[in-house]
């Protein structure tokens, strides 16, 4: 199921995503871009962490950092926002999708209201 | 049935907390609801993916009862299983949900039937899981069957509602 690619770019996502200081890192950059030292100001570890952990998100290609300026502030893919808003999306649907067959057979259950009949019997079929 | 009732789906995926909530209306009361949950003929002809036959291994419908299905498509098979942890008929099924291809992976389910005008019912449906990144490896997967299923199977079902 899914291809490859798009398998391990969310391997990578969830990777990335496990630990609690990233997810902090994700988070506080949707609210604009900051630079290394910026960011390592809110957290109690070294700046070399601080990398670390963007290297991570670099690599999940969650984060990019500009070239130009020396300061290179990091930068969240807004594409970010797109898998987790679709994963949500397919799940919804494929949710919505299942609870339209339920419909169905709640339209095709007769009225009879032996709602425990069933408890008794097991796998009855 | 009402035709002019909407029955969209509504999903919460809190930031920061490991669950998924689902709510979801249906026409029938919830007493019927509650029965397409426990009986196993009717669980197996909605629950598993369309394309897919599910058939049940066992399935104990009562607190403190367990359940296990097979799904199979072609030679592949996927098997699921779970305890019921407690059953209250037409008001509240707590039970657990474990896909045996990713066996560390448990989900509580806790789902409600909230009884609402015109005979019908709002279920919500939680599912509470170990850490966000699993909550998160759990949405992704609904997206993977999703892609498999496609929307023509849910243009099918449409007319027949």
């Amino acid at each position: 199921m899914g291809s490859l690619a798009s398998d391990d770019r969310l391997s990578r996502v969830f990777a990335a995503l496990a630990d609690p200081t990233r997810r902090d890192i994700v988070a506080r950059l949707t609210g604009g871009d900051a630079t290394v030292s910026q960011l390592g100001a809110s957290y109690d570890v070294s700046l070399q962490a601080v990398s670390k952990h963007l290297k991570v998100l670099e690599e999940a290609g969650m984060v990019s950092r500009s070239r130009e300026a020396q300061r290179r502030p990091v930068h969240l893919e807004a594409e970010v926002f797109d898998l987790m808003t679709k994963w949500i999306e397919r799940y919804r649907q494929q949710a919505e999708e299942r609870f339209q067959r339920l419909d169905s057979v709640l339209a095709a259950m007769d009225d009879s209201k032996e709602p425990d009949r069933n408890l008794d019997e097991g796998a009855a079929s | 049935m009402s035709t002019t009732t909407k029955h969209e789906t509504t999903i919460n995926v809190p930031e920061g907390l490991p669950m998924v909530e689902i709510i979801r209306e249906f026409d029938a009361p919830p007493e019927k609801v509650y029965r397409a949950h426990v009986d196993a003929d009717l669980a197996m002809s909605w629950m598993g993916p369309r394309d897919i036959t599910s058939r049940v291994d066992h399935w104990d419908a009562r607190t403190g009862g367990s359940w296990r299905y097979v799904s199979g498509r072609g030679d592949e098979e996927y098997a699921f299983f779970g305890s019921f942890h407690e059953l209250r008929p037409a008001e509240r099924i707590v039970q657990t949900f474990t896909y045996e291809g990713f066996a560390d992976g448990v989900s509580l389910e806790i789902m409600t039937f909230e009884p609402i005008e015109g005979g019908r019912t709002r279920m919500r449906a939680v599912s509470v899981v170990e850490s966000v990144e699993g909550r998160d490896a759990f949405v992704a997967s609904g997206m993977e069957t999703g892609v498999v299923q496609g929307y023509e199977k849910l243009d099918e079902l449409l007319p027949t509602l």
